[in-house]
């Protein structure tokens, strides 16, 4: 009995700290909010958010809901993070494989890349291709064309899109007035934080690729040789498929790492989750509720990432291998 | 001859790598002469304005006059310039008081570090608030520019330490209750963006607290940064935890240690120094995570750098403003990278 309590009450007293601090907490706070005449709950989501939002895939005007407002933010940090994580992949494997090069200048350059970026912060870098495009960019009346129909501007970068309205035709933007009609424009926010997020991720993902390719024995590429192989074929065929299996683990963490990190346009005025969270408690002083919806919701994010990354892993396990 | 033989061996043995040479070699030479071009030929280094200064440089060349004129803001923001001194013996402590605690002779007992780093942090604190020794006191809201960011960085990660050895006890505690608060806790921070925490503290803060208490924006920040660096430090001492066999724990019980001699005497000391090179990487993620204070309207380094280029008289130059606070993370940043590379060579061996 006394072993059973011996174990029970350090627990217990614990737990009792915890939840106790927890009540001083809620009780101070809902004292607080009862006194500026906050209303609790998540009512505000069904009112009107009176806000623009400049950015948006699924429609929006400020005639619709805060909930609404959320929906879209989320929608944009999605496009951020899927587009980032398979920019930053395909990057981060070029320069991991080029950090590894036989050619000294190649592996030189890879690990200037590496080491510049990864002790630089991610915000600074931001705000330097932010001011890039918003700053250094000409106008839209001498903006830069790199391809018929793709003009670089301050106003951002124009790219023509198909069109089905009246048979098939490509939208392309053109001059009118004094910005771009037509087509898509990616706006310098927007620009500027999926480079800046793919770049930086890019660095971090670099390293693991290298850790995953010198993780791979030695004798595997040496017998891929022996067998007539190229040494491209070898990695291609033999070292990387096996070094996923060390990638992998690590890669999960910088995907979450990327989508953390894209809340950081918050600071440059991209309307993701971050940013339309920031506005609506600005606008409704429902702190509480808006903060821990976003967590919540980065969390549920995180998770996903990891699950479906995890899937992907128990598949490339060895057979027959214990987990 | 030799290093004939070098350069065909590294740089031109095969035609797909010599032309892989020669193509990075041009890109690369053409970068490195485009930015002495930009950044010392064509650059200005004294001008009144920035006006007078891009009509020196032509557009061509980088307008160093502006650092020239902004440096002092950029590292100490609004803190008094007479008082400037001040800001500026606490940042040569702070960096003094690192590179001594690199110093492994200094590891033998943990009395030596701390005492410095406590007597080191009243006389900065003394030094930045003043109000005593005929210093005038100079409020936390003029604490800008690198003084700021090596205070929040320090301070949060020194206040987050104990924090985070509790958790990684905790996680590998026997006790179930224990554990469960534990993994959540680190989990739940770890799923969230550093930001949607600043915000919290910053935002909720406030509302924790009984009413008429108030308490000052750079304590916000600190407890957010701290509440963060915790859950990411206890993952890296958890793996030093991990780390120690197990026998050490056996043989700490065959000796009848208690659970807190064995944890204080065995374990921990075991566990800290396998993971300090993985624990000197948190350090540097932390102290580039503290430019994210900027966000709840802290006056940091990079604060006081994008602040810097609005100014009318010497708008836009944001590329000069950037390389030089970049050049200062840079600095930091890189060098506690090696000092961990080191570490970590010379505990392999």
């Amino acid at each position: 009995m006394t072993a059973k309590l011996r174990i029970l009450l350090p627990q217990l007293l614990v737990l009792a700290i915890v939840v106790g601090l927890g009540a001083y907490l809620i009780h101070n706070t809902l004292d607080n909010l009862a006194r500026q005449g906050v209303a609790t709950g998540f009512a505000y989501l069904d009112r009107e958010a009176a806000f623009e939002i400049g950015e948006k895939l699924i429609p929006y005007t400020s005639a619709d809901s805060y909930g609404r407002a959320l929906l879209v933010g989320l929608a944009n940090t999605l496009e951020v993070g899927v587009l980032g994580c398979i920019l930053a992949t395909i990057l981060g494997l070029i320069v991991g494989v080029a950090r590894m090069s036989r050619n000294w200048l190649i592996r030189h350059i890879a690990a200037l890349y590496i080491q510049a970026i990864r002790n630089v912060p991610l915000l600074l870098q931001l705000f330097v291709w932010w001011d890039l495009f918003r700053v250094s960019a000409p106008p839209p009346r001498q903006a830069w064309q790199i391809m018929p129909g793709f003009f670089l501007s301050n106003r951002g970068l124009t790219i023509p899109l198909p069109s089905f309205e009246g048979g098939f035709h490509w939208d392309i933007p053109h001059l009118a007035g004094f910005n771009f009609a037509g087509g898509h424009i990616v706006t310098p926010e927007f620009a500027a934080l999926l480079i800046g997020l793919v770049i930086y991720t890019a660095a971090f993902i670099a390293e693991i690729v290298r850790a995953g390719i010198e993780g791979v024995s030695k004798g595997q590429t040496e017998a891929a040789l022996a067998l007539g192989l190229k040494p491209r074929q070898a990695l291609f065929l033999i070292v990387l498929p096996q070094a996923r299996r060390i990638i992998l683990p690590p890669l999960i963490t910088d995907y979450q790492a990327l989508i953390k990190n894209s809340s950081l346009a918050v600071a440059i005025g991209f309307p993701e989750l971050m940013a339309i969270t920031n506005t609506t408690l600005n606008n409704t002083g429902q702190a509480i509720e808006a903060i821990s919806l976003m967590m919540i919701i980065y969390l549920g994010l995180s998770l996903i990432t990891s699950a479906l990354l995890n899937w992907y892993n128990a598949r490339l396990a060895l057979k027959g291998m214990a987990r | 001859m030799k290093a004939i033989a070098w350069a065909r061996a590294n740089l031109f043995n095969g035609v797909w790598n010599t032309i892989l040479t020669l193509v990075a070699g041009y890109l690369i030479a053409r970068g490195a002469w485009m930015a002495i071009d930009w950044g010392l030929i064509h650059a200005a280094w004294s001008a009144p304005d920035g006006r007078a200064c891009r009509a020196i440089t032509n557009d061509e060349g980088a307008c160093w006059a502006f650092i020239e004129q902004w440096y002092r803001f950029i590292l100490f923001g609004r803190f008094p310039p007479g008082e400037q001194w001040r800001a500026l013996i606490v940042v040569i402590l702070f960096i003094g008081m690192v590179v001594v605690s690199c110093d492994r002779r200094l590891w033998r007992s943990a009395w030596p570090i701390t005492a410095i780093w406590v007597v080191g942090l009243i006389v900065s604190f003394i030094l930045m608030h003043g109000g005593v020794l005929g210093l005038p006191v100079v409020t936390t809201d003029l604490w800008n520019g690198l003084p700021l960011t090596l205070f929040l960085s320090v301070i949060a990660l020194a206040g987050a330490f104990p924090l985070a050895i509790l958790l990684a006890l905790g996680r590998r505690s026997d006790y179930p209750i224990i554990r469960a608060l534990s993994v959540g806790y680190i989990e739940l921070v770890r799923g969230v963006p550093i930001i949607s925490i600043l915000f919290m503290a910053s935002v909720m803060l406030p509302l924790f607290l009984p009413a008429g208490v108030n308490i000052d924006n750079l304590i916000r920040a600190l407890v957010g940064l701290m509440l963060f660096y915790a859950a990411a430090l206890a993952e890296v001492i958890r793996g030093g935890l991990q780390a120690i066999p197990t026998g050490q724990y056996e043989a700490a019980d065959v000796l009848g240690l208690s659970f807190g001699q064995k944890t204080r005497l065995v374990v921990l000391p075991q566990a800290l120094s396998i993971t300090i090179p993985p624990l000197v990487n948190t350090f540097i993620a932390a102290f580039k995570d503290t430019t994210l204070v900027t966000i709840v309207g802290l006056f940091d380094l990079l604060t006081t750098a994008s602040n810097s280029i609005t100014d009318p008289q010497w708008r836009g130059f944001y590329v000069e403003a950037y390389v030089f606070v970049a050049a200062i993370y840079f600095v930091f940043c890189f060098s506690m990278s090696r000092y961990s590379r080191s570490l970590e060579r010379s505990t392999e061996r």
